[in-house]
């Protein structure tokens, strides 16, 4: 028996929920006015450090940031 | 830790408790209303004290919570609603912002761009993600407007 479930046309684009909702997010965010959008926008902020293993092994980590390092 | 569910009545309850939370905050805690009208993917969901258990998935729409005759009207960009038997309702939302924090400016120049790139879309994510696009700021006018 095939499942005929509908799918919504993100799913089917290949895109999960959790995409979709952040970018539904981030659009809303965008038609804010000042100074919520400011504020929205620097709350949203992430900064982190990413190492991936093989073998057992750390390799090098990779450091993924909204704030510009100087 | 964690606080047992609170029981369901025996007789309909008078209020709906509401708790309608943000990853970064609680906007409501425990409200006692009267009814609410979410913004559900199958359409404006009314939920009222005594609602049947539902989950439902939320899409870029209005949510109105009603006290008496006050009704709060928030925006919401995407989430969940659990309707429990005990008449509780929990509301997720990634973001929510009353109405007046909206720029109307951005909302048509938003939906003017993205009409513009779902025309010019290639691939099928692109074609997603301008369809986004437009839904959200669509449903950001017709909230504005409405």
């Amino acid at each position: 028996m095939a499942s005929t479930a509908a799918v919504p046309f993100w799913r089917s684009a290949g895109m999960t929920y959790i995409t979709y909702s952040n970018i539904c997010a981030n659009l809303v965010r965008n038609c804010l006015k000042e100074p919520y959008k400011s504020e929205a926008i620097s709350r949203e902020k992430v900064h982190f450090s990413v190492t991936k293993w093989a073998d057992g092994k750390p390799q090098k980590p990779t450091i993924r940031s909204d704030t510009p390092e100087d | 830790f964690m606080e047992p569910r609170p029981p369901t009545p025996s007789s309909l309850p008078s209020k709906l408790t509401v708790n309608f939370v943000l990853p970064y905050a609680a906007e409501l805690s425990k409200a006692e209303v009267d009814m609410v009208i979410v913004p559900a993917t199958t359409g404006q969901m009314g939920i009222l004290p005594g609602h049947v258990p539902t989950i439902a998935e939320l899409k870029p729409g209005l949510l109105s919570v009603h006290e008496g005759n006050d009704v709060k009207k928030y925006f919401i960009s995407s989430g969940f609603a659990f309707v429990h038997s005990n008449s509780y309702a929990d509301i997720l939302a990634v973001e929510a912002v009353p109405l007046d924090r909206i720029d109307p400016a951005q909302v048509q120049k938003g939906l003017s761009e993205f009409t513009q790139k779902l025309n010019s879309a290639s691939t099928d994510l692109d074609k997603a993600e301008a369809q986004i696009g437009v839904d959200v700021h669509s449903a950001l006018n017709s909230a504005l407007t409405g």
